[in-house]
């Protein structure tokens, strides 16, 4: 299939993975950031195919599993809320909050739908004035500017019973974050349809201030294989900077069409990340032009601080310290359909994918 | 603006029901994966469990005098109720029929009971009741028995249809439903491509806004299956690889006979729309729904001639070797990449849900 098979190419792979073993002599550590890319390399069982001394670590790009527990816990509470109806991706159904989540409460009668893009969630609107529509939006640079479109959609509809519970984060701020802990990596995969958006200026702090290396990388196995072979050169060269590997689709300035939309309607905000903390300005708010559609500021709705799982690892393999096989709950207590952090949650998820794949 | 206000007293209060409640049914005890079968150990087999039912085959095999009876049941709950390719009566007559075939059965009657929502069109009824009855001719099978429920409007969806099958069953192959006699060696055949029933459905859904030309491969697959037995009566397993998809019935296969089975990616058939979907959404064909698929294991010396058998059939023309049985990693299905590497394939916990990013 066009744009598929060419680059699952075996023989291809193969003659890749047998030049990365050649050039590569250091030993080094590489994070992808994506979950995207976490799911490729497991489905795709890249590993095998590079030398021992290249080691890949997940980071904290599955949105899901960054996903802070009180939002999760928000959601829940809004959908207790009478006349309210909650549109949310696949993924967030099965996250545990502290006491629920979504999928026991739409078993319960809770009027939780899944849709694929937020313009469903505006035509369930449209049906449904009567009723309170809550869109989950989550995820990073990828994501957001279609739930910025949504929202000025909405403003043009004159849509007075569409909301958002807002908890876009954007991708730059953790990296820098897990480079300042002092955590081993000397370059990064980054994600690369984030990248379609922001363009790649914003990594480049990666390779000028911390002199690391970022290849932004597609995600197919050839892709990821010669991403993998750029860094090598780099990192053997001691040439660390930020190159696209992904350029069939990614463009050194991005999109700044979809941008201009996230500015108006977005601005930055510190936030808390699951198993990270707090990162200032890591997070994107519903500026207050727009607040009626800010279920944060239409609901009012108080949280109890609660603490997480005890013995969950899931902060340690969010910053690529640890394996998931490392955490004692793993595959015992937490499993995909039972899960305790959500980094099982998540087909992207790190621990859900060594769950699934590792063998 | 609309003012709501949670109070915290009410959240609370919620959150002490919610601890009462934990064990509720979702929609996931219904997915044919790991949580479906969990239920079926802990609860239904807790109760229920007898000789017959506890081996957990497609269809229970009883004896009698002088042959053996396979006997089954399955209720029909798709939605839409028409796709492309069949409708859910169709389906009801398809499943039925298959779950005896795999089981090495000869299907022979059917029951047919309705569930019908008040309000439901009487022509939508009588569609649905003509594609049965055409679909019971193709397959050999008469509708003998049956029953007819109607409830208030809302305490169903359109309709539900449940159907039984009895099935006559020779001796020799009475050991094909539980894989008593899979050994390491045997090769894993499968009739045509995986996925297409699923990705049917899926796009005949109102709300995801993609178009496609996908049928589902929703068919009786008794003749197919005879046709193999005839030339190859050491048939070890048959299964239809139905919810939960190849992938699931691999597993689940793997750990009932504690061999392992290595399965060939770049040998299993996948129609080129249907992994474009799968892309899009993030699916894996391995476990998506089928209603024309049928899994064979049979001994190695056998496949060539078993595959150059059922293609010849209608149903099998894109069948395909696509792995084995072998003694290492019992329990378990590696799958062998297309790009060289390997992974495990393990039973999905629920639904394939997509991916977000």
């Amino acid at each position: 299939m066009k744009f598929i098979s060419e680059y699952r190419d075996g023989k291809q792979i193969r003659e890749f993975s047998e030049l990365i073993h050649k050039v590569s002599k250091k030993n080094i550590c590489i994070m992808e950031v994506c979950g995207s890319h976490t799911m490729a390399i497991h489905r795709f069982g890249i590993k095998n195919l590079l030398p021992a001394n290249i080691k890949l670590i997940s980071g904290p790009g599955c949105p899901v599993c960054v996903t802070a527990i009180d939002y999760i816990d928000k959601a829940v509470a809004i959908s207790k809320i009478q006349d309210t109806i909650i549109t949310t991706f696949g993924d967030l159904i099965k996250v545990p909050g502290s006491y629920s989540s979504l999928e026991k409460e739409k078993a319960r009668g809770s009027d939780i739908r899944m849709v694929y893009s937020i313009l469903e969630s505006l035509d369930i609107a449209k049906a449904n004035p009567d009723k309170k529509i809550v869109f989950l939006a989550i995820g990073f640079e990828t994501t957001t500017p279609a739930t910025a479109a949504g929202i000025l959609k909405a403003e043009e509809l004159k849509l007075n019973n569409f909301l958002v519970l807002c908890s876009h984060k954007i991708m730059p701020p953790p990296m820098e974050a897990i480079i300042e802990e002092g955590i081993k990596v000397d370059g990064f995969l980054a994600p690369g349809h984030v990248s379609v958006i922001s363009g790649i200026e914003m990594y480049r702090f990666i390779s000028e201030k911390f002199h690391k290396g970022v290849v932004v990388a597609g995600f197919e196995p050839m892709d990821i294989l010669q991403s993998v072979y750029m860094l090598v050169q780099q990192l053997e060269n001691n040439t660390p900077k930020v190159e696209i590997q992904y350029s069939r689709v990614v463009k050194p300035e991005g999109n700044p069409k979809a941008r201009l939309a996230v500015d108006t309607v977005f601005e930055t905000t510190d936030a808390n990340w699951r198993g990270l903390g707090i990162i200032p300005k890591s997070a994107l708010k519903i500026k207050s032009a727009f607040a009626q559609f800010d279920a944060e500021k239409v609901f009012n709705i108080k949280i109890e601080e609660l603490k997480g799982s005890k013995g969950c690892i899931c902060g340690q393999v969010l910053k690529g310290l640890k394996p998931p096989s490392d955490c004692k709950l793993f595959g015992k207590v937490c499993t995909p359909e039972n899960p305790t952090g959500a980094c099982m949650v998540s087909s992207e998820g790190a621990c859900n994918v060594f769950y699934r794949f590792g063998i | 603006m609309t003012n709501y206000k949670l109070k915290n007293t009410e959240y609370w209060a919620h959150k002490n029901y919610a601890l009462k409640m934990e064990s509720i049914i979702t929609l996931n005890h219904g997915s044919g994966g790991r949580i479906t079968h969990e239920l079926i150990s802990n609860l239904f087999l807790k109760y229920f469990s007898n000789e017959k039912l506890n081996n957990l085959t497609d269809s229970a095999v009883l004896e009698t005098e002088n042959c053996s009876l396979a006997f089954t049941t399955d209720s029909y709950v798709v939605d839409p109720i028409f796709f492309p390719g069949g409708n859910i009566g169709k389906l009801a007559v398809c499943g039925t029929v298959n779950d005896l075939a795999v089981s090495g059965a000869v299907p022979k009657y059917l029951s047919s009971s309705f569930i019908i929502e008040e309000g439901f069109s009487l022509d939508d009824l009588e569609t649905i009741v003509k594609s049965m009855a055409e679909e019971a001719s193709c397959a050999a099978v008469i509708i003998v028995t049956g029953d007819t429920k109607v409830v208030p409007r809302g305490k169903c969806d359109k309709i539900f249809i449940n159907t039984s099958g009895i099935g006559f069953l020779k001796k020799e192959f009475e050991k094909i439903g539980n894989a008593s006699n899979v050994k390491p060696g045997d090769k894993l055949i499968v009739n045509g491509t995986l996925g297409d029933h699923a990705i049917a459905i899926l796009a005949s859904r109102e709300s995801l806004k993609f178009e496609s030309k996908m049928e589902s491969d929703c068919a009786s697959l008794n003749h197919i299956i005879q046709k193999a037995l005839a030339v190859c009566p050491e048939i070890s397993f048959m299964r239809d690889a139905t919810r939960g998809g190849l992938g699931t019935v691999a597993s689940e296969l793997a750990s009932k006979i504690k061999l392992g089975i290595v399965l060939n990616e770049s040998a299993i058939p996948v129609k080129e729309s249907v992994q474009a979907v799968c892309e899009i959404f993030g699916f894996d064909p391995l476990f998506l729904a089928n209603e024309g698929k049928v899994l064979l294991v049979v001994p190695a010396e056998k496949a060539d001639l078993v595959l150059k058998t059922i293609q010849q059939d209608d149903l099998g023309k894109d069948a395909a070797i696509i792995g084995e049985v072998v003694s290492e990693n019992s329990g378990k299905v590696v799958l062998k990449t297309i790009s060289g590497g390997k992974r495990l394939i393990d039973m999905p916990a629920g639904e394939q849900l997509p991916r977000i990013c």
